[in-house]
Protein backbone atom coordinates (compact mmCIF):
# COMPACT_ATOMS: atom_id res chain seq x y z
CA UNK A 1 0.00 0.00 0.00
CA UNK A 2 1.46 3.33 -1.06
CA UNK A 3 -1.08 5.83 0.30
CA UNK A 4 0.29 7.63 3.32
CA UNK A 5 -2.61 8.42 5.62
CA UNK A 6 -0.50 8.76 8.75
CA UNK A 7 -1.66 11.57 10.98
CA UNK A 8 -5.18 11.35 9.49
CA UNK A 9 -6.67 11.92 12.95
CA UNK A 10 -5.35 15.50 12.69
CA UNK A 11 -6.60 16.17 9.14
CA UNK A 12 -8.74 19.31 8.83
CA UNK A 13 -11.90 19.46 6.68
CA UNK A 14 -9.97 20.54 3.58
CA UNK A 15 -7.32 17.81 3.90
CA UNK A 16 -9.71 14.84 3.83
CA UNK A 17 -10.02 13.35 0.32
CA UNK A 18 -13.20 14.48 -1.48
CA UNK A 19 -16.12 12.19 -0.73
CA UNK A 20 -14.16 10.57 2.15
CA UNK A 21 -12.24 8.54 -0.40
CA UNK A 22 -9.67 5.94 0.47
CA UNK A 23 -6.93 6.47 -2.09
CA UNK A 24 -5.54 2.96 -2.01
CA UNK A 25 -6.68 -0.65 -1.85
CA UNK A 26 -6.36 -3.22 0.91
CA UNK A 27 -6.68 -0.69 3.73
CA UNK A 28 -8.60 -3.23 5.85
CA UNK A 29 -5.25 -4.81 6.74
CA UNK A 30 -4.46 -1.70 8.75
CA UNK A 31 -7.86 -1.71 10.46
CA UNK A 32 -7.68 -4.12 13.43
CA UNK A 33 -11.10 -5.60 14.10
CA UNK A 34 -10.18 -8.72 16.07
CA UNK A 35 -11.03 -7.14 19.40
CA UNK A 36 -14.76 -7.56 18.61
CA UNK A 37 -14.25 -11.28 19.32
CA UNK A 38 -16.06 -13.00 22.21
CA UNK A 39 -14.82 -16.50 21.39
CA UNK A 40 -11.49 -17.49 19.87
CA UNK A 41 -10.73 -20.42 17.54
CA UNK A 42 -7.73 -22.48 18.65
CA UNK A 43 -5.79 -24.50 16.08
CA UNK A 44 -4.52 -27.97 16.94
CA UNK A 45 -1.56 -28.57 14.59
CA UNK A 46 -1.45 -32.28 15.52
CA UNK A 47 -5.00 -32.95 14.28
CA UNK A 48 -4.77 -30.61 11.22
CA UNK A 49 -4.51 -32.44 7.86
CA UNK A 50 -3.94 -29.21 5.85
CA UNK A 51 -7.12 -29.66 3.80
CA UNK A 52 -7.67 -25.86 3.93
CA UNK A 53 -11.45 -26.26 4.20
CA UNK A 54 -11.33 -23.68 7.02
CA UNK A 55 -9.54 -21.26 4.67
CA UNK A 56 -12.32 -21.67 2.10
CA UNK A 57 -15.04 -21.06 4.69
CA UNK A 58 -13.57 -18.16 6.70
CA UNK A 59 -15.69 -15.08 5.85
CA UNK A 60 -12.98 -12.70 7.02
CA UNK A 61 -9.85 -14.14 5.33
CA UNK A 62 -8.36 -14.82 8.75
CA UNK A 63 -6.87 -18.27 8.11
CA UNK A 64 -3.23 -17.51 7.39
CA UNK A 65 -1.66 -19.57 4.60
CA UNK A 66 1.95 -19.75 3.44
CA UNK A 67 3.32 -22.09 0.77
CA UNK A 68 -0.18 -23.58 0.32
CA UNK A 69 -0.32 -24.61 3.98
CA UNK A 70 -2.23 -23.21 6.92
CA UNK A 71 0.23 -21.51 9.22
CA UNK A 72 -2.00 -19.82 11.79
CA UNK A 73 -5.00 -17.61 12.49
CA UNK A 74 -5.03 -13.84 12.04
CA UNK A 75 -6.43 -12.80 15.42
CA UNK A 76 -6.21 -9.13 14.44
CA UNK A 77 -9.12 -9.68 12.04
CA UNK A 78 -10.82 -12.91 13.20
CA UNK A 79 -14.27 -12.05 14.67
CA UNK A 80 -14.68 -15.44 16.36
CA UNK A 81 -17.70 -16.49 14.30
CA UNK A 82 -16.77 -20.17 14.63
CA UNK A 83 -17.49 -21.12 11.02
CA UNK A 84 -14.02 -22.70 10.70
CA UNK A 85 -14.66 -24.88 13.76
CA UNK A 86 -17.88 -26.26 12.24
CA UNK A 87 -16.28 -26.66 8.80
CA UNK A 88 -13.18 -28.57 9.99
CA UNK A 89 -13.69 -32.33 9.31
CA UNK A 90 -10.87 -33.34 11.70
CA UNK A 91 -11.71 -31.46 14.89
CA UNK A 92 -8.52 -29.48 14.57
CA UNK A 93 -10.22 -26.21 15.47
CA UNK A 94 -12.11 -25.49 18.68
CA UNK A 95 -13.59 -22.39 20.29
CA UNK A 96 -12.65 -21.17 23.74
CA UNK A 97 -13.84 -18.03 25.47
CA UNK A 98 -11.81 -14.94 24.57
CA UNK A 99 -11.48 -14.17 28.26
CA UNK A 100 -9.88 -17.57 28.98
CA UNK A 101 -7.73 -17.16 25.87
CA UNK A 102 -6.41 -13.84 27.09
CA UNK A 103 -5.58 -15.29 30.51
CA UNK A 104 -3.65 -18.06 28.77
CA UNK A 105 -1.85 -15.44 26.66
CA UNK A 106 -0.83 -13.58 29.80
CA UNK A 107 0.46 -16.77 31.45
CA UNK A 108 2.54 -17.49 28.34
CA UNK A 109 4.07 -14.03 28.52
CA UNK A 110 4.91 -14.53 32.22
CA UNK B 1 -23.96 29.68 -34.77
CA UNK B 2 -26.65 28.63 -32.35
CA UNK B 3 -29.80 27.31 -33.99
CA UNK B 4 -33.06 27.19 -32.11
CA UNK B 5 -36.03 24.91 -32.78
CA UNK B 6 -39.34 26.16 -31.44
CA UNK B 7 -41.69 23.38 -30.38
CA UNK B 8 -44.69 22.60 -28.21
CA UNK B 9 -43.03 20.64 -25.45
CA UNK B 10 -43.87 19.38 -21.98
CA UNK B 11 -41.45 19.81 -19.09
CA UNK B 12 -40.71 16.08 -19.03
CA UNK B 13 -40.05 16.07 -22.76
CA UNK B 14 -37.70 19.03 -22.46
CA UNK B 15 -35.79 17.36 -19.60
CA UNK B 16 -35.44 14.23 -21.77
CA UNK B 17 -34.08 16.41 -24.61
CA UNK B 18 -31.59 18.00 -22.20
CA UNK B 19 -30.48 14.55 -21.03
CA UNK B 20 -30.08 13.43 -24.66
CA UNK B 21 -27.98 16.47 -25.50
CA UNK B 22 -25.76 15.94 -22.43
CA UNK B 23 -25.34 12.33 -23.62
CA UNK B 24 -24.83 10.71 -20.20
CA UNK B 25 -22.77 7.53 -19.83
CA UNK B 26 -25.23 5.81 -17.51
CA UNK B 27 -28.92 6.35 -16.78
CA UNK B 28 -30.42 4.00 -14.19
CA UNK B 29 -34.09 4.82 -13.73
CA UNK B 30 -37.47 3.59 -12.57
CA UNK B 31 -40.63 5.17 -14.00
CA UNK B 32 -43.07 6.98 -11.72
CA UNK B 33 -45.82 9.50 -12.45
CA UNK B 34 -45.36 12.39 -13.27
CA UNK B 35 -41.75 11.74 -14.29
CA UNK B 36 -42.64 8.84 -16.63
CA UNK B 37 -42.48 10.83 -19.87
CA UNK B 38 -38.80 11.61 -19.20
CA UNK B 39 -38.05 7.88 -19.08
CA UNK B 40 -40.27 7.06 -22.09
CA UNK B 41 -38.70 9.79 -24.22
CA UNK B 42 -35.16 8.90 -23.21
CA UNK B 43 -35.92 5.22 -23.87
CA UNK B 44 -36.65 6.17 -27.46
CA UNK B 45 -33.35 8.03 -27.80
CA UNK B 46 -31.53 4.91 -26.57
CA UNK B 47 -33.47 2.63 -28.94
CA UNK B 48 -32.77 4.97 -31.86
CA UNK B 49 -29.06 5.05 -31.01
CA UNK B 50 -29.07 8.81 -30.57
CA UNK B 51 -27.21 8.59 -27.26
CA UNK B 52 -24.35 6.37 -26.13
CA UNK B 53 -25.97 5.91 -22.71
CA UNK B 54 -26.05 2.64 -20.79
CA UNK B 55 -29.75 2.57 -19.90
CA UNK B 56 -30.40 0.52 -16.75
CA UNK B 57 -34.08 -0.28 -16.10
CA UNK B 58 -33.75 -1.03 -12.38
CA UNK B 59 -36.34 -2.67 -10.12
CA UNK B 60 -36.85 0.29 -7.76
CA UNK B 61 -35.82 3.87 -7.06
CA UNK B 62 -33.60 2.70 -4.22
CA UNK B 63 -31.73 0.68 -6.81
CA UNK B 64 -31.83 3.55 -9.30
CA UNK B 65 -29.90 5.81 -6.95
CA UNK B 66 -27.64 2.96 -5.81
CA UNK B 67 -26.75 2.22 -9.44
CA UNK B 68 -26.28 5.93 -10.11
CA UNK B 69 -23.89 6.16 -7.16
CA UNK B 70 -21.88 3.18 -8.42
CA UNK B 71 -21.76 4.53 -11.96
CA UNK B 72 -20.77 8.01 -10.87
CA UNK B 73 -18.06 6.65 -8.57
CA UNK B 74 -16.79 4.71 -11.58
CA UNK B 75 -16.36 8.06 -13.32
CA UNK B 76 -19.44 8.03 -15.55
CA UNK B 77 -21.61 11.05 -16.26
CA UNK B 78 -24.72 9.78 -14.51
CA UNK B 79 -28.31 10.88 -14.70
CA UNK B 80 -31.61 9.71 -13.26
CA UNK B 81 -35.13 11.01 -12.69
CA UNK B 82 -37.88 10.37 -10.18
CA UNK B 83 -40.82 11.80 -8.25
CA UNK B 84 -42.72 11.52 -5.00
CA UNK B 85 -42.61 8.03 -3.45
CA UNK B 86 -39.68 7.27 -5.72
CA UNK B 87 -37.64 10.10 -4.25
CA UNK B 88 -38.74 9.01 -0.77
CA UNK B 89 -37.60 5.48 -1.55
CA UNK B 90 -34.18 6.88 -2.56
CA UNK B 91 -33.83 8.73 0.72
CA UNK B 92 -30.80 7.11 2.35
CA UNK B 93 -29.07 6.97 -1.02
CA UNK B 94 -29.49 10.72 -1.58
CA UNK B 95 -27.26 11.38 1.41
CA UNK B 96 -24.74 8.81 0.19
CA UNK B 97 -24.50 10.46 -3.24
CA UNK B 98 -23.94 13.87 -1.65
CA UNK B 99 -21.50 12.66 1.00
CA UNK B 100 -19.45 10.83 -1.61
CA UNK B 101 -19.45 14.07 -3.65
CA UNK B 102 -20.79 12.43 -6.80
CA UNK B 103 -21.99 14.88 -9.48
CA UNK B 104 -25.18 12.99 -10.37
CA UNK B 105 -27.89 15.01 -12.13
CA UNK B 106 -31.46 14.06 -11.27
CA UNK B 107 -34.74 15.51 -12.46
CA UNK B 108 -37.60 15.38 -9.97
CA UNK B 109 -41.18 15.92 -11.07
CA UNK B 110 -42.42 17.40 -7.78
CA UNK B 111 -45.40 15.45 -6.49
CA UNK B 112 -47.29 14.90 -3.23
CA UNK B 113 -46.42 12.07 -0.86
CA UNK B 114 -48.92 9.46 0.30
CA UNK B 115 -51.21 9.09 2.22
CA UNK B 116 -53.76 9.66 0.87
CA UNK B 117 -52.35 8.57 -2.47
CA UNK B 118 -52.09 11.50 -4.83
CA UNK B 119 -50.21 11.80 -8.09
CA UNK B 120 -50.41 15.57 -8.46
CA UNK B 121 -47.96 18.39 -8.00
CA UNK B 122 -46.67 19.86 -4.78
CA UNK B 123 -43.26 20.16 -3.10
CA UNK B 124 -43.65 17.54 -0.34
CA UNK B 125 -41.17 15.14 -1.92
CA UNK B 126 -38.31 17.45 -2.87
CA UNK B 127 -38.45 19.75 0.16
CA UNK B 128 -38.34 16.70 2.40
CA UNK B 129 -34.95 16.07 0.82
CA UNK B 130 -33.77 19.63 1.41
CA UNK B 131 -31.11 18.57 3.95
CA UNK B 132 -29.68 15.72 1.89
CA UNK B 133 -26.85 17.81 0.43
CA UNK B 134 -28.20 18.13 -3.11
CA UNK B 135 -28.19 21.39 -5.05
CA UNK B 136 -31.81 22.15 -5.99
CA UNK B 137 -33.30 24.13 -8.87
CA UNK B 138 -37.04 24.91 -9.11
CA UNK B 139 -38.27 25.42 -12.65
CA UNK B 140 -41.23 27.70 -13.27
CA UNK B 141 -42.03 26.21 -16.67
CA UNK B 142 -40.88 23.65 -19.24
CA UNK B 143 -38.29 26.03 -20.68
CA UNK B 144 -36.65 26.54 -17.30
CA UNK B 145 -36.72 22.79 -16.69
CA UNK B 146 -34.70 22.37 -19.89
CA UNK B 147 -32.30 25.20 -19.09
CA UNK B 148 -31.81 24.10 -15.47
CA UNK B 149 -31.05 20.53 -16.52
CA UNK B 150 -28.34 21.64 -18.96
CA UNK B 151 -26.78 24.02 -16.43
CA UNK B 152 -26.90 21.32 -13.75
CA UNK B 153 -24.13 19.30 -15.43
CA UNK B 154 -21.78 22.27 -15.44
CA UNK B 155 -22.46 23.04 -11.78
CA UNK B 156 -22.38 19.45 -10.48
CA UNK B 157 -19.19 18.51 -12.32
CA UNK B 158 -17.31 21.73 -11.51
CA UNK B 159 -14.16 20.70 -9.57
CA UNK B 160 -14.93 23.26 -6.85
CA UNK B 161 -18.46 21.90 -6.39
CA UNK B 162 -18.69 18.13 -7.02
CA UNK B 163 -22.20 17.82 -5.59
CA UNK B 164 -25.30 16.10 -6.95
CA UNK B 165 -27.92 18.39 -8.47
CA UNK B 166 -31.69 17.95 -8.50
CA UNK B 167 -33.52 19.94 -11.16
CA UNK B 168 -37.17 20.01 -10.26
CA UNK B 169 -40.37 20.72 -12.15
CA UNK B 170 -43.88 20.74 -10.71
CA UNK B 171 -45.87 17.59 -11.42
CA UNK B 172 -48.35 17.83 -14.33
CA UNK B 173 -48.50 21.64 -14.42
CA UNK B 174 -44.92 21.74 -15.69
CA UNK B 175 -44.15 18.07 -16.35
CA UNK B 176 -47.12 17.37 -18.67
CA UNK B 177 -48.63 20.64 -19.96
CA UNK B 178 -47.47 21.65 -23.43
CA UNK B 179 -45.79 25.02 -23.71
CA UNK B 180 -43.88 26.96 -26.30
CA UNK B 181 -40.28 25.84 -25.83
CA UNK B 182 -36.98 26.59 -27.45
CA UNK B 183 -34.63 23.70 -28.08
CA UNK B 184 -31.02 24.65 -28.72
CA UNK B 185 -29.09 22.73 -31.39
CA UNK B 186 -27.12 19.68 -30.22
CA UNK B 187 -23.70 21.05 -31.13
CA UNK B 188 -24.11 24.28 -29.17
CA UNK B 189 -25.36 22.36 -26.14
CA UNK B 190 -22.57 19.76 -26.34
CA UNK B 191 -20.05 22.60 -26.36
CA UNK B 192 -21.76 24.32 -23.43
CA UNK B 193 -22.16 21.19 -21.29
CA UNK B 194 -18.68 19.92 -22.12
CA UNK B 195 -17.12 16.59 -21.22
CA UNK B 196 -16.96 15.18 -17.71
CA UNK B 197 -13.38 14.40 -16.75
CA UNK B 198 -13.48 12.70 -13.35
CA UNK B 199 -10.42 12.82 -11.14
CA UNK B 200 -10.96 9.29 -9.84
CA UNK B 201 -12.60 6.11 -11.04
CA UNK B 202 -13.49 3.00 -9.07
CA UNK B 203 -12.60 1.02 -12.22
CA UNK B 204 -9.02 2.31 -12.19
CA UNK B 205 -7.33 -0.83 -10.84
CA UNK B 206 -3.88 0.74 -11.16
CA UNK B 207 -4.95 3.30 -8.58
CA UNK B 208 -7.32 1.41 -6.29
CA UNK B 209 -9.71 3.50 -4.23
CA UNK B 210 -13.00 3.42 -2.41
CA UNK B 211 -15.58 6.01 -1.40
CA UNK B 212 -17.14 7.09 1.86
CA UNK B 213 -14.70 5.30 4.16
CA UNK B 214 -15.63 4.50 7.74
CA UNK B 215 -15.49 7.91 9.43
CA UNK B 216 -15.10 6.52 12.94
CA UNK B 217 -11.45 5.75 12.14
CA UNK B 218 -10.09 9.27 12.14
CA UNK B 219 -13.36 10.66 13.53
CA UNK B 220 -13.72 13.00 10.56
CA UNK B 221 -17.48 12.94 9.99
CA UNK B 222 -17.88 16.57 11.05
CA UNK B 223 -15.03 17.63 8.79
CA UNK B 224 -16.67 15.87 5.83
CA UNK B 225 -19.97 17.68 6.47
CA UNK B 226 -18.13 20.99 6.73
CA UNK B 227 -16.50 20.27 3.37
CA UNK B 228 -20.00 19.74 1.88
CA UNK B 229 -21.16 23.06 3.35
CA UNK B 230 -18.11 24.83 1.89
CA UNK B 231 -18.82 23.25 -1.51
CA UNK B 232 -22.41 24.55 -1.35
CA UNK B 233 -21.05 28.04 -0.61
CA UNK B 234 -18.69 27.79 -3.58
CA UNK B 235 -21.57 26.54 -5.75
CA UNK B 236 -23.55 29.80 -5.64
CA UNK B 237 -21.14 31.96 -7.71
CA UNK B 238 -20.66 29.01 -10.07
CA UNK B 239 -24.44 28.60 -10.50
CA UNK B 240 -24.58 32.30 -11.38
CA UNK B 241 -21.61 32.20 -13.75
CA UNK B 242 -22.98 29.16 -15.57
CA UNK B 243 -26.39 30.88 -15.70
CA UNK B 244 -24.83 33.97 -17.26
CA UNK B 245 -23.03 31.84 -19.82
CA UNK B 246 -26.24 30.04 -20.81
CA UNK B 247 -28.07 33.37 -20.83
CA UNK B 248 -25.54 34.70 -23.38
CA UNK B 249 -26.16 31.63 -25.60
CA UNK B 250 -29.92 31.25 -25.15
CA UNK B 251 -30.94 34.87 -24.66
CA UNK B 252 -33.02 33.88 -21.62
CA UNK B 253 -32.19 35.73 -18.40
CA UNK B 254 -31.04 33.67 -15.42
CA UNK B 255 -31.44 34.80 -11.83
CA UNK B 256 -31.27 32.62 -8.73
CA UNK B 257 -34.00 34.88 -7.33
CA UNK B 258 -36.50 36.21 -9.88
CA UNK B 259 -38.25 39.44 -8.99
CA UNK B 260 -41.28 41.26 -10.31
CA UNK B 261 -42.20 44.73 -9.14
CA UNK B 262 -39.93 44.63 -6.09
CA UNK B 263 -38.32 47.95 -6.94
CA UNK B 264 -41.25 49.73 -5.24
CA UNK B 265 -43.47 46.91 -3.93
CA UNK B 266 -44.77 47.14 -0.37
CA UNK B 267 -46.63 43.81 -0.39
CA UNK B 268 -44.62 40.88 -1.71
CA UNK B 269 -45.31 37.17 -2.27
CA UNK B 270 -42.42 34.68 -2.07
CA UNK B 271 -43.03 31.52 -4.09
CA UNK B 272 -41.29 28.69 -5.96
CA UNK B 273 -42.05 26.70 -9.09
CA UNK B 274 -45.05 26.71 -11.40
CA UNK B 275 -47.25 29.08 -9.34
CA UNK B 276 -44.81 31.92 -10.02
CA UNK B 277 -46.54 32.79 -13.30
CA UNK B 278 -49.97 33.01 -11.62
CA UNK B 279 -48.54 35.28 -8.93
CA UNK B 280 -46.92 37.48 -11.55
CA UNK B 281 -50.17 37.72 -13.52
CA UNK B 282 -52.10 38.85 -10.43
CA UNK B 283 -49.35 41.27 -9.43
CA UNK B 284 -49.29 42.71 -12.93
CA UNK B 285 -53.04 43.33 -12.89
CA UNK B 286 -52.88 44.91 -9.42
CA UNK B 287 -49.94 47.11 -10.38
CA UNK B 288 -51.90 48.37 -13.37
CA UNK B 289 -54.45 49.82 -10.95
CA UNK B 290 -51.70 51.38 -8.85
CA UNK B 291 -51.21 48.78 -6.11
CA UNK B 292 -47.62 48.38 -4.97
CA UNK B 293 -47.29 44.61 -5.05
CA UNK B 294 -44.45 42.34 -6.14
CA UNK B 295 -43.40 38.73 -6.54
CA UNK B 296 -40.16 37.00 -5.58
CA UNK B 297 -39.54 33.50 -6.92
CA UNK B 298 -36.63 31.29 -5.97
CA UNK B 299 -35.15 29.41 -8.91
CA UNK B 300 -32.42 27.95 -6.70
CA UNK B 301 -33.33 26.62 -3.24
CA UNK B 302 -30.03 24.89 -2.36
CA UNK B 303 -27.68 26.59 -1.82
CA UNK B 304 -30.22 29.01 -0.32
CA UNK B 305 -29.86 32.43 -2.01
CA UNK B 306 -29.83 34.38 1.26
CA UNK B 307 -28.18 37.56 -0.01
CA UNK B 308 -30.26 37.77 -3.18
CA UNK B 309 -33.51 37.13 -1.30
CA UNK B 310 -32.67 39.69 1.40
CA UNK B 311 -31.97 42.27 -1.31
CA UNK B 312 -35.23 41.46 -3.10
CA UNK B 313 -37.27 41.86 0.11
CA UNK B 314 -35.47 44.96 1.36
CA UNK B 315 -38.31 47.38 0.67
CA UNK B 316 -41.23 45.10 1.53
CA UNK B 317 -43.65 46.20 4.27
CA UNK B 318 -45.59 42.90 4.39
CA UNK B 319 -44.50 39.51 3.07
CA UNK B 320 -46.45 36.35 2.22
CA UNK B 321 -44.63 33.04 1.81
CA UNK B 322 -46.43 30.40 -0.25
CA UNK B 323 -45.53 26.93 0.96
CA UNK B 324 -46.43 23.91 -1.14
CA UNK B 325 -45.22 21.33 1.38
CA UNK B 326 -46.44 20.71 4.92
CA UNK B 327 -44.17 20.57 7.93
CA UNK B 328 -46.86 19.12 10.14
CA UNK B 329 -46.30 20.32 13.70
CA UNK B 330 -43.68 22.84 12.65
CA UNK B 331 -44.19 26.54 13.22
CA UNK B 332 -44.45 27.10 9.48
CA UNK B 333 -43.72 25.48 6.14
CA UNK B 334 -40.19 24.82 4.88
CA UNK B 335 -39.99 27.88 2.63
CA UNK B 336 -41.37 30.12 5.38
CA UNK B 337 -38.70 28.87 7.77
CA UNK B 338 -35.91 29.70 5.33
CA UNK B 339 -37.35 33.08 4.37
CA UNK B 340 -37.90 34.03 8.03
CA UNK B 341 -34.34 33.07 8.94
CA UNK B 342 -33.03 35.06 5.98
CA UNK B 343 -35.02 38.16 6.97
CA UNK B 344 -33.91 37.85 10.59
CA UNK B 345 -30.25 37.62 9.54
CA UNK B 346 -30.71 40.67 7.34
CA UNK B 347 -32.32 42.64 10.19
CA UNK B 348 -35.54 42.96 8.19
CA UNK B 349 -38.47 43.11 10.62
CA UNK B 350 -41.29 43.23 8.06
CA UNK B 351 -44.21 40.99 9.10
CA UNK B 352 -44.37 37.62 7.35
CA UNK B 353 -47.37 35.31 6.92
CA UNK B 354 -47.14 31.69 5.87
CA UNK B 355 -49.68 30.24 3.43
CA UNK B 356 -50.13 26.55 2.67
CA UNK B 357 -51.48 26.13 -0.85
CA UNK B 358 -51.77 23.71 -3.76
CA UNK B 359 -51.07 20.56 -1.73
CA UNK B 360 -51.64 17.43 -3.77
CA UNK B 361 -52.29 19.55 -6.86
CA UNK B 362 -55.11 21.64 -5.31
CA UNK B 363 -56.03 24.46 -7.70
CA UNK B 364 -53.89 27.59 -7.51
CA UNK B 365 -56.34 30.19 -8.75
CA UNK B 366 -55.79 33.87 -9.45
CA UNK B 367 -58.46 34.60 -6.79
CA UNK B 368 -56.42 32.70 -4.21
CA UNK B 369 -53.35 34.81 -4.95
CA UNK B 370 -55.43 37.99 -5.03
CA UNK B 371 -56.73 37.08 -1.54
CA UNK B 372 -53.18 36.76 -0.27
CA UNK B 373 -52.21 40.18 -1.62
CA UNK B 374 -55.35 41.54 0.06
CA UNK B 375 -54.49 39.92 3.41
CA UNK B 376 -51.12 41.64 3.35
CA UNK B 377 -52.78 45.09 3.44
CA UNK B 378 -53.64 44.62 7.12
CA UNK B 379 -50.99 42.08 8.12
CA UNK B 380 -49.22 44.27 10.64
CA UNK B 381 -52.46 45.19 12.45
CA UNK B 382 -53.77 41.60 12.23
CA UNK B 383 -50.57 40.29 13.76
CA UNK B 384 -50.78 42.82 16.58
CA UNK B 385 -54.40 41.76 17.17
CA UNK B 386 -53.29 38.12 17.32
CA UNK B 387 -55.65 36.93 14.59
CA UNK B 388 -53.01 35.45 12.28
CA UNK B 389 -52.53 31.67 12.60
CA UNK B 390 -49.04 30.16 12.34
CA UNK B 391 -50.00 28.70 8.98
CA UNK B 392 -52.93 29.85 6.86
CA UNK B 393 -54.43 27.22 4.56
CA UNK B 394 -55.65 28.61 1.23
CA UNK B 395 -57.81 26.83 -1.30
CA UNK B 396 -59.09 24.11 1.03
CA UNK B 397 -62.66 23.37 2.00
Amino acid sequence: MSWDYSGNEKWTWDQIPLGAMTLDGGTATGHKTGDWRVQRPIWDTEKCKQCLICWMHCPDSSIKVADQKMCGIDYEHCKGCGVCVVACPFGALSMISENDARELDEKEVQ
Amino acid sequence: MAEVTVLAGSGDQMVAEAFRQANPDVLPVYPITPQTIIVEEFDKFVAEGRVHTEFVPVESEHSAMAAAIGASAAGARTVTATASQGLAYMWEQLYVAAGMRLPIVMANANRALSAPINIHGDHSDILGARDSGWIMYFAENAQEAYDDTLMAFRVAEHPDVMLPVATTLDGFITSHALERCELMDDETVAKFVGEYKPEHSLLDTDNPNSYGMFANLGNFYMETKLAQRKAMEKAMPIIKAVGEEWEAISGRPFDVVKTFGTEDAERVIVVMGSSTGNCRAVAKALREVGEKVGVVSLRVFRPFPTEELAAALKGAKAIAVMDRAETVGGEGGPLWQEVSACLHSAGNTAPVRDYMYGLGGADVTLELINDIFNDLKTLEADKAAGTVPAVTYKGNR
